[in-house]
């Protein structure tokens, strides 16, 4: 077994954590993102999507940038499987969480299937920061049912008051969801490739926009990703960039 | 019917690639590029999604109080807000916006 190899990044200030600290830590996180299930809710409910339809998203899909986006592009009248592509590329990072997770909290086989829909963007930060293994469980479970408790009440609630609300415009609720992209965008810019894909990105997303079928545009701006590794690939001729996310520039 | 359709192939397809990342070996997913894609794929559909639910309307672009609403969300980023005050922010902004301008 890989005696807990992977949180090295994190600092172990001398001790064992206390169990009330882990589940702090992680009820700060579900509460804090879960509450923003509202503004997905209403969202939703103003693209027109049922009630019914908006809370059976948030239960089966629980992927946050995913479930905007999906709406978003249901909501420009882009064709349903394009629209799912989308969704579903932005899925795509859960596996590669899963797997630092799984050498995390050395699930039992069984289990896997059940924790598999908590495997996000905020379970996989909370977990990977804590020191031991007996924390780390505690915190990917705390993390997973606060958030996926609180994020499917708040969408019901969302969209329940999206028809209270009526206009979802007047009220800068199409801000939401942007605003959510951006913050989930934010730390991910780390390197100069990272910038040079999201700038590359948004020429394609907007430029394109006009001519391609809607839907279609963000699939083509995904290209900015292998776009980029080729390129920076060309350029450090056959060299292998080392442990690529921290530090590469700055 | 076809939001149920969008809504059925996105969750299953969702569910399975968070499934195989608990279950695949780890030596597959570990190939350097492989890894590289998958931490540059997110990037560049948030980059491009940010952009077209700010500025889109339809296939135009425009310029409305979205974009007002998305540059103090980038504010807030930058003073290191937390996540539910960077969208309320950007939710309040462009609420505001549209209440002066009418």
């Amino acid at each position: 077994m890989a005696q807990q190899t992977a949180p090295a990044d994190i600092r172990t200030e001398g001790g064992p954590k206390p169990d009330s600290a882990v589940v702090r830590d992680a009820l700060g996180v579900g509460v804090a993102v879960g509450l923003s299930g509202f503004a997905f809710g209403v969202t939703s409910a103003g693209s027109g999507l049922g009630l019914l339809q908006t809370c059976a998203f948030s239960l089966l899909v629980f992927t946050g940038a995913s479930q905007f986006a999906l709406v978003g592009a249901l909501a420009a009248g882009g064709n349903p499987l394009t629209a799912a592509a989308g969704a579903f590329f932005l899925g795509v990072r859960n596996a590669f969480y899963g797997l630092r997770l799984s050498q995390v909290l050395a699930l039992p086989r069984a289990v896997r299937p059940f924790a598999a829909q908590w495997v996000i963007d905020e379970t996989t930060a909370v977990t990977l920061a804590q020191p031991t293994r007996r924390a780390a469980r505690i915190g990917f479970t705390v993390t997973g049912l606060s958030l996926y408790v609180l994020w499917n009440l708040t969408t019901f609630l969302g969209a329940l008051g999206a028809k209270a609300v009526g206009d979802t415009g007047a009220w800068g609720l199409d801000a939401a969801g942007p605003a959510v992209f951006l913050a989930l965008l934010a730390p991910m810019l780390k390197t100069t490739t990272d910038r040079a894909v999201a700038a590359l990105a948004v020429l394609l997303g907007l430029g394109l926009l006009p001519v391609l079928p809607a839907g279609v545009p963000v699939l083509a701006a995904a290209l900015a990703a292998p776009a980029a590794l080729f390129v920076s690939g060309r350029r450090s001729g056959r060299g292998r960039t080392r442990d690529e996310a921290p530090e590469e520039t700055r | 019917m076809n939001f149920w359709i969008a809504i059925g192939v996105t969750a299953l397809g969702c569910y399975a690639v968070k499934l195989a990342g608990l279950l695949v070996p780890a030596g597959l997913l570990e190939r350097p590029v492989v890894r590289r894609l998958a931490a540059l794929l997110p990037v560049a559909l948030l980059a491009a999604l940010t952009a077209q639910q700010t500025f889109a309307d339809g296939h135009a672009l425009v310029l409305d109080a979205r974009a007002a609403g998305l540059g103090a969300a980038a504010v807030a980023l930058v003073l290191r807000a937390p996540f539910l005050a960077v969208v309320g922010v950007a939710v309040v902004v462009t609420a505001g916006l549209r209440a002066i301008t009418g």
